[in-house]
């Protein structure tokens, strides 16, 4: 019986202990990189080509999806609203789940998915052809060099992409509400100004920073130690870090969109 | 008796684990200042753990390495730094980076870490490349660029400091016979002409024998010999022939582990 037993509680041990020591690994990683703030002089230049490829080249997406997801909680709203006979606040209702929730929620998933996931990529493949070691051997700091430009990148792009996301499905939310179904343009803009305070805009900024943070953070530690918590190297190694940076910072971010709310609301 | 010779490297009693494996078993290694050193041994045999570990990307489990006087295992991140913008390291595929063109990749040390203006970068970048032929292909991108190439890239961008010490790993491997003689020739115009120690990792022995002053010869994480070619040539020792002469391990066969490695598939 006991010999049953035992490889068992091993295998729990062991993937218990490989956990803590891959926890412990991005606690590490993120004081690393942020160290590198007063380590080192700011690396401007690096910083806005990253701001380019996490900001500027993710637009397209966050416009067609901002203004996606603002026409059909329109949609649904003004079905909603309209049993009740209360369409004048189609504009307070989809301008403050807007903002307090699906921009920054939605912008995140959008940012993992394009961001997160070739980070992680390219950060592993890095690691797999030898080029932190080459950047080692070189003298220059793979944290500074490589991490921390993205980091700051992100920490600027993703709540502005959020700020995009918001405007963008307001707009959808006007179409629909306005052009499509009639709500009165003054009824939708003024209920929407009257009812947004700066408490709804400060916790999208909030919300958005902290998922940037997230979002980059996993995504580079998982591609960084792809040698170490990879079975596999190559191709296969590099595909299972990006799957699980993937899934992790969605999972992580949502988690922490519940606590903030419940923190601020 | 070696007190006249001067050491630029010199590794002691060197012992080096990958978890509970022993890779590296009391390893003593030196190289003399203007020397071509050539490690040599088979796959699994330690030599790019030892490679790795001159270049203190890994830490030993116990041993001294210094480099060019500096204790490697227990230097600070300054005495370190100072150190590697005198060494310089070609890695087996290059290790270019992916998103910048190759003229940016071998400028990157002097951009990082020099104030000199960009018209004298780039006339020295141009220097490199036109010494490892690779003149006009600066502003390619390194996926445009064949093996050899990322090779003599790689190269240039690890002498781009004419660094006093060169490290080399797998420089003939993956290529042509002829662009693997090129390199060899490379090597030896490196050091006559910059005056520089190399240490090159390799298993080619074509390669080894013709570029190298010394070589070791690392079995199982342990140095079986180290000597200059006639010597390697002509040791007594069975595996170095074996390995020269391109002859397969005669492993004896122990009948109850082997039974023991089928059934139970554990070693």
């Amino acid at each position: 019986m006991l010999s049953r037993i035992k490889p068992f509680i091993e295998s729990v041990g062991t993937k218990a202990t490989s956990k803590v020591e891959s926890a412990g690994r991005l606690g590490i990683f993120i004081l690393n990189t942020l160290s590198r703030l007063w380590m080192f002089r700011f690396p401007l230049t690096e910083t806005i080509k990253q701001i380019q490829f996490i900001g500027a080249r993710t637009v397209p997406l966050i416009i067609i999806s901002g203004l996606f997801t603002g026409m059909v909680i329109a949609l649904q709203f003004y079905d909603t609203l309209i049993r009740f006979g209360s369409v004048e606040l189609l504009g307070a209702a989809v301008a403050m789940s807007l903002i307090r929730e699906l921009g920054p929620v939605m912008a995140a998933l959008m940012v993992i998915a394009r961001v997160g996931s070739a980070t992680c990529a390219e950060i592993g493949i890095m690691r797999n052809e030898q080029q932190f070691d080459a950047l080692d051997c070189m003298g220059i700091d793979s944290y500074h060099y490589v991490m921390l430009p993205r980091l700051m990148a992100a920490l600027i792009s993703v709540p502005l992409l959020t700020a995009i996301f918001d405007v963008l499905g307001i707009g959808g939310g006007y179409i629909v509400g306005v052009l499509i179904h009639g709500v009165s343009d003054g009824a939708y803009l003024i209920g929407m100004a009257d009812t947004i305070v700066w408490k709804d805009v400060s916790m999208g900024i909030i919300k958005s920073s902290l998922f940037a943070l997230l979002i980059i953070w996993i995504s580079m530690a998982k591609g960084f130690y792809l040698h170490i918590e990879q079975k596999q190297s190559g191709a296969e190694g590099v595909s299972q870090a990006t799957t699980e940076a993937v899934v992790l910072s969605a999972v992580l971010m949502l988690f922490v969109d519940y606590i903030v709310s419940s923190l601020m609301l | 008796m070696t007190n006249s010779v001067q050491h630029i490297i010199e590794a002691k009693n060197l012992v080096s684990h990958y978890g509970d494996r022993q890779v590296l078993n009391n390893v003593d290694f030196k190289v003399a200042k203007g020397e071509i050193r050539v490690i040599m041994g088979g796959s699994g045999s330690g030599k790019s753990t030892l490679l790795n570990h001159l270049l203190a990307l890994l830490k030993p489990t116990s041993g001294d390495i210094v480099v060019d006087g500096v204790d490697v295992v227990n230097a600070d991140r300054k005495t370190l730094l100072a150190l590697r913008k005198k060494t310089g390291v070609a890695f087996q595929s290059g290790a270019l980076f992916s998103s910048m063109t190759v003229g940016e990749n071998i400028k990157l040390p002097l951009v990082r870490h020099t104030k000199l203006d960009a018209n004298t970068i780039d006339i020295m970048t141009r220097l490199k490349l036109e010494l490892m032929n690779l003149a006009g292909f600066e502003h390619l991108m390194p996926s445009e660029l064949s093996g050899g190439m990322l090779k003599r890239a790689g190269l240039a961008r690890a002498v781009i400091m004419d660094p006093k010490l060169l490290f080399f790993d797998e420089p003939s491997a993956g290529l042509d016979p002829v662009t693997a003689v090129e390199l060899d020739e490379l090597i030896l115009k490196l050091r006559d002409a910059m005056n520089m120690t190399i240490v090159v990792v390799t298993h080619e022995l074509e390669s080894a024998f013709k570029i190298a002053d010394k070589i070791t010869v690392l079995f199982d994480g342990s140095v079986a010999v180290t000597g200059t070619v006639e010597e390697i040539k002509n040791s007594p020792d069975e595996r170095i022939q074996n390995l020269i002469n391109r002859r397969p391990r005669n492993e004896v066969v122990n009948a109850e582990q082997y039974i023991e490695r089928l059934t139970t598939g554990k070693n």
